[in-house]
């Protein structure tokens, strides 16, 4: 069976031909197998958003590939990506439309990556489905479909950020700290349901975390980052521990 | 009473100002100083082909044509050149400028004895100063009718979700570039057709015509939503033509006051800043309680 994504000899530079010039990413490989759900792991500068960005087409590598089932995406638009990869983004913000209500945030996610044509959106027929969907989710949210997303606290707004990402069901989810910027209890809540719906979706997940307990729980596989380069990609989490984890970050 | 429906209808007419100045400025959060060049060139389209003949249904669908193009060129300077947007508008706004002298041949040219959308027999029919206001109505209740339909579209979703949040848009697949593109277009055709509008109306068009529209356009809908508040999409777009009416009436009285029409911009530019510096001043001097209770002693 083919892999899901592939990551071929992947580099980035900032400030290409300037005395700035940086690697983010050091020829970086990487494969992910249908159904993985990797946390990656990795100090801020390692390349972690980078590696995310690179994937949803936010930024274009320098050199290498990306490849998606037998699809080339490398020139693919972020635009054009946005039909098979989703993603939550870690500023709660980011992920949703403030002046827009809950029910229209999902109307519009309902229909990612197809081509908007001048026809009626007919929200009314999604009320019901939407309820239906929202009442499975913590933070009371099937009570508020009507109220502008902006009006919502930051674990709603996250929550429904999540529920957005995979209300079609994407090829290739991308987390970057989607639970970062929530209060402890919020945050555990929105990591549970995370877990349920990769896991019962069978959905392809890639998850930054900075909470090693996170990476241990959830997931089949870890992925360590740094400077650049895989420096650990293991599905054996049974003798992984916190302490491990670390001699990865000293170097 | 007469001065009052003139301001009625000159409020209509100019509300598709505020209307199209209400999908970028509102929408799209986007500063567009096109209007001041669009505004004239509607105007200036629209009576060159009159004056040479051409029908005055036909030369006003020109004017909002002349308009897309607009919106169109500030558009991809700003999508694809990368220019920002208040200087893509100016430099557009600054073009047009030539572009009007070349259209229409001098700086003013009149409407005097020519046929115009206010001339038929139906709007002769008319008492003095209503066929303006019939014409406003008309086009106010068609263009807020499709406008709505619009917005409550897969494509007009996607156009408020591209001006509510750009990142979450494009992480959607919303193509950002050619909702903005898009929404510059139809807003700057509406600018258009008011220029033509206003042309047929006052009976000549000037090349300088377009100083000050933005800030009639902002007013409208500012006066709008100080007036109405908290409204739904479609209630908005209403409450903008309400709010040029309002901005009307308010001149009027300005001119009853004995303010010579030289002072009107000025006047204009006071108006608006009030307005905008309102929900500030409200909570600074707790307005809504001195208005209902009267100032306490302390």
């Amino acid at each position: 069976m083919k892999p899901a994504l592939e990551l071929k000899n992947i580099t980035t530079l900032v400030n290409p031909g300037t005395s700035e010039e940086k690697q983010i990413l050091k020829n970086l490989s990487l494969t992910l197998e249908a159904g993985d759900f990797v946390t990656l792991l990795g100090t801020n500068g390692a390349g972690k958003s980078t590696l995310l960005n690179v994937i949803n087409g936010s930024l274009k590598p320098t050199m290498g590939k990306v490849i998606l089932g037998d699809k080339d995406l490398t020139n693919l638009s972020e635009v054009k990506r946005a039909t098979y990869i989703s993603q939550v983004f870690q500023d709660p913000k980011v992920g949703t439309a403030p002046r827009m209500t809950v029910a229209e945030n999902l109307l519009l996610a309902l229909k990612r990556g197809q081509k908007r044509r001048l026809r009626l959106r007919n929200l009314r027929s999604h009320l019901a489905e939407f309820e239906e969907l929202t009442a499975q989710l913590p933070n009371n949210l099937s009570e508020r479909l009507h109220t502008f997303t902006g009006n919502l606290s930051g674990g709603q707004r996250q929550t429904l950020s999540f529920l957005m990402a995979t209300i079609t069901k994407p090829d290739i989810l991308l987390l970057d700290e989607h639970t970062a910027a929530l209060d402890p209890n919020t945050s555990s809540q929105l990591l549970k349901l995370t877990n349920d719906v990769v896991t019962k979706e069978n959905l392809t997940c890639l998850m930054i975390t900075h909470r090693l307990q996170d990476a241990l729980r959830y997931g089949n596989r870890v992925i360590i980052l740094n400077e650049g380069q895989v420096v650990l990609d293991t599905r054996d989490k049974e003798h992984l521990t916190e302490e491990k984890i670390l001699t990865y970050f000293a170097n | 009473m007469n001065l009052i429906v003139s301001a009625i209808g000159q409020g209509l007419l100019w509300g598709l100002l505020g209307l199209g100045l209400f999908l970028t400025f509102r929408i799209l959060k986007f500063p567009d100083m096109t209007v001041e060049g669009t505004f004239p060139f509607g105007a200036c389209v629209c009576v060159a082909l009159i004056t040479n003949g051409v029908s005055p249904i036909l030369a006003t669908v020109m004017s909002f044509v002349a308009g897309l193009l607009t919106g169109l060129t500030t558009g991809l300077l700003y999508t694809k050149g990368k220019i920002p947007i208040l200087l893509a508008g100016i430099l557009v706004m600054t073009g047009i400028y030539s572009i009007n002298l070349h259209v229409l041949g001098k700086a003013t040219v009149g409407l005097l004895n020519e046929k115009t959308l206010l001339t038929s027999s139906f709007m002769k029919s008319l008492p003095t100063n209503f066929p303006s206001v019939v014409l406003g109505l008309i086009l106010v209740s068609v263009i807020i009718f499709f406008l709505a339909l619009f917005l409550n579209t897969d494509l007009g979703q996607a156009y408020i979700a591209t001006g509510d949040n750009p990142l979450m848009a494009r992480a959607l697949g919303i193509n950002t570039d050619n909702m903005e593109i898009l929404g510059l277009m139809i807003s700057n055709g509406l600018i258009g057709l008011c220029g033509g509008l206003i042309a047929q109306n006052d009976g000549y068009a000037d090349v300088n015509m377009g100083v000050g529209t933005i800030v009639i356009g902002l007013a409208a809908i500012i006066i709008g939503e100080v007036a109405y508040g908290e409204l739904s999409l479609t209630a908005r777009l209403v409450a903008v033509i309400l709010g040029s009416i309002f901005y009307r009436f308010v001149l009027l009285i300005v001119l009853k006051l004995g303010f010579s029409s030289n002072d009107f911009k000025l006047l204009a530019s006071l108006i608006l800043a009030l307005c905008l510096m309102l929900p500030l001043l409200e909570r600074k001097f707790s307005l809504a309680k001195i208005l209902k209770k009267g100032v306490q002693k302390p």
